[in-house]
């Protein structure tokens, strides 16, 4: 080791193990609080919502995998897709027409939709992968309008013969099949939330290894990712490969919650204010993609429940990204403990100082001198 | 050692290096110029960025213009970047780890620890890079560099910007280079006094000719480069 003042200078020795002690009880807190959350998400919730919410909730999990594979890609690689709805849009339809065709365990079929759509996905964003940025987006958001259209004309299996599985005439439309474990809407909420822990945990185990570091390396700087000796085209092709998974297996959860799936569904639009919501959750965090799927599923459904129009939702969008693009680059999951931690601050000391005999507190946060605004100015 | 002959790159209608030919045989050497005098161009054509018009160039035997650009990092070239190119959100370690090397599971952690342990980087292999200062970045950068079986070390200013206390320790860290890795190192950099402390060798560069190459003290006194850095044709 090459030892010289100014090194020895900034490394003292405890502050390293300080560090390390820091690290591990910071990761069994953090365990702690998510094991107590995911508990409480499995087992609490359903008792406390209702049937419409539990369903909307159903949604959430199965938009929290869609919204992590999108928010992986932008945030880890830096590829702006608008055609993750038309992706899901397949592994929908690849997983209804296995249930309707075979007679699979519930969980193989999600893996093979997984599958399917992730060389679909591949296949056809291979070519998209030689563009960049803006004309990436655009021809994601192309080939997304193309699949909805094949999809229209193609319709969803509905227990029908053939290829296609669907059958026009019925009157009597079979609803796609649940686990057997799972029949039941709270326990499909139960079942969805824990397929989406799967793909969090499987993202997770990307990220924090040899891709990860991949991904993240391109995302800084292509000639540096290049110089690193990191073979651009296939850890995007990776990172491609392992949304368009996810997102197959997502499409098979909501197969499953949905029971009839209709082409109309999958808007291509959707992949736009599904881009919006997870830009507002952050792309650069996984906890970004639960708010993510909040705003995109939950939202709508208790606007519909207090009867307040749904085009307050697009609206509500478009200043919300603003709102990040302008202010908060990682999203609300940064924002927002960031400024609930400067309130408390603040908080803290109007309630240290009371108010009279004390005029720093009572200061507008904007005056010169007054605590609030050092500190507000460095964030 | 490594020998490049003749060795011209155009952009259009720019010459930016014209004809070099250059040899270095062994440990840290220097390569030093104007702005725009073409080494940064000449890191470009070693690390594959950059096709030349002609010439070739011969790295411990290998054809290195005869590799694809991306597995000269798997054959041992390394080389940092004028802006500092350490990832923020990874630790140090995964910014050392993403380096690409032949060696697997332990053994390559091992040396990715090896690589953060020679540096001196003074923090915690798994403090996350945002908290580090620029010099600690630096060093992570260089760290980088080190790790992973490297042949050929390409240093692009690697000192821009830092304090003098800083830069002696990264000093310190290049002058050992050779002697812990055994690759040639090449220093491109504009702060003489770091040149002259680390490099037995330095070649100059101006307007794409080399101008002077030798042992670093006799080329730092020598008239044409006094010329070429002051601009004092008639002194």
């Amino acid at each position: 080791m090459v030892q010289t003042t100014a090194a020895q200078k900034t490394a003292p020795a405890p502050a390293r193990q300080g560090w390390a002690a820091l690290r591990r009880r910071d990761t069994i807190t953090r365990l702690s609080v998510i094991t107590a959350l995911l508990a409480f998400t499995l087992f609490g919730l359903p008792q406390l919502l209702s049937l419409y919410y539990t369903d909307a909730m159903t949604q959430v999990a199965a938009y929290a995998i869609v919204a992590l594979g999108l928010g992986m890609l932008v945030g880890r690689v830096g590829l702006y897709s608008l055609g993750q709805v038309a992706v899901l849009a397949i592994g929908a339809w690849a997983a209804a027409r296995l249930l309707f065709a075979t007679g699979q365990p519930f969980p193989v079929v999600l893996v093979e939709a997984g599958l399917i759509t992730m060389l679909l996905g591949t296949l056809i964003g291979l070519p998209a992968l030689r563009l960049r940025g803006l004309y990436f987006a655009l021809i994601t958001l192309m080939l997304s309008g193309a699949i909805t259209v094949v999809l229209a004309t193609v319709n969803f299996p509905n227990g029908g013969g053939g290829f296609t599985g669907y059958n026009g005439g019925s009157l009597h439309i079979p609803a796609i099949r649940r686990p057997s474990i799972a029949g039941t809407d709270v326990a499909y909420y139960r079942y969805a939330v824990v397929v989406a822990i799967i793909m969090f945990v499987l993202v997770y185990a990307h990220i924090k290894t040899r891709p990860g570091r991949a991904w993240a390396a391109i995302r800084q700087s292509e000639p540096a990712a290049l110089a690193a000796g990191i073979n651009i085209t296939f850890y995007k092709i990776w990172a491609f490969a392992l949304a368009s998974f996810i997102t197959g297996v997502a499409g098979g959860v909501l197969a499953g919650a949905d029971r009839f799936l209709y082409s109309i569904d999958f808007h291509p639009q959707d992949s736009i204010a599904l881009l919006a919501v997870v830009l507002m959750g952050g792309v650069y965090s996984m906890y970004g993609a639960v708010i993510a799927a909040l705003l995109n599923s939950l939202l709508p459904a208790a606007l519909q429940d207090w009867g307040v129009s749904q085009d307050w939702l697009t609206i509500l969008f478009g200043i919300g990204v603003v709102q990040v693009l302008t202010t908060a680059p990682a999203g609300i999951v940064d924002q927002f403990p960031r400024d609930m931690k400067r309130l408390g601050g603040l908080l803290w000391r109007l309630v240290r100082r009371p108010a009279p005999g004390a005029p720093a507190a009572s200061a507008p946060p904007g005056a010169p001198g007054a605590p609030g605004a050092s500190r507000g100015g460095k964030a | 050692m490594i020998q490049v002959d003749n060795l011209t790159v155009r952009y259009g209608g720019v010459t930016s290096l014209d004809g070099m030919t250059l040899a270095f045989e062994k440990g840290t050497c220097g390569l030093i110029g104007p702005n725009g005098a073409g080494k940064t161009t000449f890191f470009n054509v070693l690390s594959g960025f950059v096709r030349p018009a002609s010439g070739t160039v011969r790295a411990f035997g290998t054809d290195l213009l005869a590799l694809p650009h991306f597995r000269r990092a798997r054959w041992g070239v390394r080389r940092t970047f004028q802006t500092e190119q350490a990832i923020e959100q990874l630790s140090v370690y995964d910014n050392v780890a993403m380096m690409a090397s032949s060696l697997r599971g332990g053994a390559r952690r091992a040396d990715v620890l090896a690589a953060i342990e020679f540096v001196g980087i003074g923090a915690s292999s798994y403090a996350p890079v945002g908290t580090l200062g620029a010099g600690q970045r630096r060093l992570v950068e260089v760290a980088r560099a080190v790790a992973g079986k490297p042949r050929l070390i390409l240093l692009d200013e690697p000192a821009a910007g830092l304090p003098d206390e800083e830069t002696a320790h990264l000093a310190a860290v290049i002058k050992s280079i050779p002697g812990q890795t055994g690759a040639l190192t090449i220093l491109v950099d504009h702060d003489m006094s770091l040149v002259s402390a680390v490099c037995e060798t330095t070649a100059v560069l101006d307007f794409g000719k080399l101008i002077a190459v030798g042992p670093t003290a006799t080329v730092l006194r020598d008239e044409h480069v006094m010329r070429a850095y002051l601009g004092t044709a008639e002194v």
